[in-house]
Order: C-alpha cells, then structure tokens, then sequence
C-alpha cells in the first residue's frame, strides 16, 4: 500500500501544484480587481458604485459551483470558449473579487471621517490621502478577512476537480481510482490542504501583530 | 498684539458668507476680517455655526454664497466669480495655507508623532526626509515633545497628542491656524499645557481663528472675540468689550451669563 502511494507521489505533486497555481492565479487577480472595484465602490461616482454594487451582490449570492458551470458550459452558448482551466480560474475570481470588494468597502468605511479631513487640512490630495493616511490604516483591517479569503480560495480550488482539472484533489480521485486506498489518500490530501492554510494563517498572524499600531 | 486696523489689509477676508443643511441655515451673511497677526476667538453657543464657520476657511465645508479669501485669493472656487469650484489639486494647495487643529486631535494613528509633522512637509512642501524630520523634531521641542518624536499617538496622552497635532499644523508654516475646540476632549488637567502652547505661538505673531469655550483664555489671549448666535456674528470687538458684564447685547449677555453660571 505504502508503496504504491510513494509511488504516485510526483502524479499529486503535480497536482498540489496546480492547485497553487490556481489559488494564487486567483488571489493575485482578485485583489487587483476587488481593491480598484472597491475603492471605485467607495469613492467612484454613481453609476460605478451602482455596478459594483450589483456585480458583488449578485456574485455573492450564488454559489461557486454553478459559476463555475456556468462559465465553463453556459457562456459558449454566447460564442465565448474557455479552456476548462481559464473558466474554472475566471469563475473562482470572479467569485473572489466580489467578497475583496466588500473586504475593502468595510476597512475603507471604518477609518473615521476626521483622518480625511486632517489629511485634507494639511493639503493632501485625494490620491496623496488615501496611499498615506487610509490605505495605510484599512489595510490592517482588511488583512483578517482577506487571508481567511486566501485560505477558502485554496480551498476552494479544488472544485476545479469537477471540470476535469488535474489539481490535488483530481489527481488524488485518480490515484484511488488506481488503488483504492481511499482512507490514506484523502488524509494525505487533507494534511496537505491544512499544511498550506495552517502556514497562510500563521503568516497573516505575524503580519497582523506587524501592523498592529493601535491596541484595541 | 495686533488688533484690527482698517488701514492694514486683511489676511482673511470672509464677506457675506451663507450656508445652510437643507432647510437650517446655519451661516446667515456672515463677514469677518482678521489681518496678519491677529488672534481672533469666536464664541457662542452651541449651534451658532462656530465650527461650521471655522471649517469654511480651509474648505472642509462649502458654503452657498458670499465669498472667502485668504491673502486675496477666493479659497474654494475658482476666482473668475463664477463659483465653480476649484479643481483637486487647487484645493490641496489652498488648504496648505492654512493650518488647522481639531477637538479630536486626528492624529494619523499609524505614523509616529515626527511621522504625523512630516508628512505634509514631505507630501506637499517636497521636503527631504531628513529635512522633514528635523523641521518636525524643531516642532515637537516648541511643544516639549522632543522625546516622544517616535512614540506613535496611541503612547501619549490626549494632552500630548493635541501637542503634536498643533506641531502637525504650524510646521507647515501656515498663513493662518484654525483652532476648532482644541481643548474640548481634553481632561481639564491637561487643558493648561495645550494653552500654554497655543499662547506661546501667538506671542509670536501666528495669525490664530479659534473657537473655544475656554472663557479666560479667550480674554486673556485673544485681540478680538467674535459672539456668534443663529448663524451670524452678533457681537465682535476687544475681549474687554465683548466679555463685558454690562453688554447691551441682550443674546451675549444671556450666553455669558450661563456661562458663568455653569463654568465658575
């Protein structure tokens, strides 16, 4: 038995990899697009904070899986084709980017009025304000829920599995498939999963204590 | 102390200035002059539009008519008379002209006490840092700070942190300091050292507008009192003047005789 799982080890290799490469496909773009959607949600005028409004509202209230089918199976329907691993990539973003928007709306919310204005008094710009004074202090407040992000997109990845992409938890089905040894096989799956999200919310905890200037 | 002269030109010319939220007006054609040098106190009761008025001057509120100028020029519309308000970059650098201290203190919370002086000289005065810091050490010494340069606000005391936050704003070597109820949050033991500093600094000529409710410090520092009620300046002149117990002005003699009632 042992044996025959060292001997599949390089097959889940690759596919812990890939599911590395996906979450951090997924993380990296959707804080791109959640911080500019959000900041636009914040500060944008009305008709883009009624779109981002929408987008992060709708996008939240369905789940991941039929986004995922959706995209992969419903939208050649319009003429767009994706390769199975771009429309499970788009379909996780899309879903990460709508919680990123509402992670930074609440920091960005939650920095009291009288630091813009202080920041204002001393003749800040609008830009110059919020990389100097607001950013600086909603980023401790977003970082919590973000990383808890970070690990439900690890997560969460393996959902890929489902339009036939080799990630870890694919390649685990197959290597079962080939043996079946289903018990050892999903404790390694699960120990790998917890490995990585245990050290993702060890470094959050170092990053928190690091922006930690007020104690409250 | 300067006191107001009509020969001298006015730092801050504020003429005909009207505002109101929605329904209340809250500034009924309000003007004021104050020229270079000046200390000039606005009282009254709560609602007159004090602070209102105060935050009128660096454009954190805009107002509906009238006009404000500082050195001549309109502060938060374009000159041309048009009203058009004036673009981002204009406003920041108008409100750089003027520096203002809170009742809240504002500090930055995450920048160190020099941190909260240098920013604005870096950002906006294009100072190098090491320019920057020992301007804001010279500032923190004025205000007896020197050793707390890198303690960050949540290390001081309230009293401490309003310190720093004047530091903040007259190392910006502004025209004017606006002083918004910088007293108010404090613990009454820790008023004195705020005082202390802000009467240092008009002993040096800063132009000062404050709003304040700190009677005695008002007469003892101030070139002219301003009594504002409902809105529009009921009563302005000397603190002697102004703070007489014989006022005729039926309002400013109700408002400082509860203010007596309820303060000695």
């Amino acid at each position: 038995m042992l044996s025959q799982i060292l001997y599949a080890l390089p097959f889940l290799a690759e596919g812990f990899a890939l599911t590395l490469w996906v979450s951090l496909l997924v993380v990296v773009l959707s804080l791109i697009a959640g911080v500019l959607l959000g900041v636009g949600l914040v500060y944008g005028p009305a008709p883009l904070r009624w779109s981002v409004r929408i987008f992060s509202d709708t996008i939240r209230g369905i789940p991941i899986l039929v986004l995922m089918f959706f995209v992969y199976y419903g939208l050649p329907a319009v003429g767009l084709h994706l390769q199975s691993f771009w429309a499970a990539v788009l379909a996780l973003t899309l879903f990460k980017t709508a919680q990123v928007v509402e992670y930074v709306r609440g920091a960005v919310a939650s920095i009291p009025k009288g630091q813009s204005e202080a920041a204002m008094a001393i003749g800040l710009t609008f830009r110059q304000r919020l990389t100097s004074v607001i950013f600086p202090q909603a980023f401790r407040r977003f970082l919590p829920p973000w990383i808890n992000g970070v690990t439900d997109a690890v997560k969460g990845s393996a959902l890929v599995s489902l339009l036939g992409i080799t990630d870890l938890m694919q390649a685990i089905n197959q290597v079962i498939g080939r043996t079946y040894e289903a018990m050892p096989l999903y404790i390694l799956g699960a120990v790998i999963y917890f490995a990585v999200n245990y050290a993702l919310s060890y470094a959050s905890r170092r990053l928190e204590r690091r922006f930690a200037f007020i104690r409250d | 102390m300067a006191t107001s002269s009509s020969n001298s030109p006015a730092l801050l010319e504020i003429a005909e200035v009207s505002k109101s939220f929605g329904p209340v007006a809250v500034l009924r054609s309000v003007s004021l002059q104050v020229t270079k040098g000046e200390v000039v106190t606005i009282i009254g009761p709560s609602g007159s539009g004090k602070t209102t008025l105060l935050r009128c001057v660096n454009f954190l509120e805009s107002y509906d008519s009238g006009s404000i100028r500082i050195d001549g020029k309109e502060v938060g519309y374009r000159d041309s008379g048009t009203r058009q308000r004036r673009s981002e970059r204009d406003l920041a650098a108008m409100r750089a002209e003027t520096g203002m201290v809170f009742q809240s203190f504002n500090l930055f919370p995450h920048l160190t006490a020099a941190g909260n002086i240098m920013l604005g000289l870096t950002k906006v005065r294009g100072k190098s840092n090491a320019e920057a810091r020992s301007i804001a050490e010279h500032w923190l010494g004025r205000v007896g700070l020197a050793h707390k340069a890198d303690s960050l606000p949540a290390e001081l005391s309230g009293g401490q942190q309003q310190r720093v936050g004047i530091a903040r704003a007259v190392a910006m070597e502004p025209k004017i300091l606006l002083l918004d109820e910088i007293t108010s949050a404090l613990d009454p033991e820790l008023v004195g050292e705020v005082l202390a500093v802000v009467k240092s600094l008009a002993e040096d000529g800063m132009t000062m507008v404050m709003v304040t409710h700190e009677m005695a410090f008002a007469r003892d520092a101030s070139s002219r009192i301003v009594f504002m009620a409902d809105g529009g300046v009921s009563a302005v002149g000397p603190p002697k003047e102004v703070l007489a117990a014989e006022t005729t002005n039926e309002r400013l003699r109700t408002f400082l005789a509860r203010f007596r009632a309820s303060h000695f």
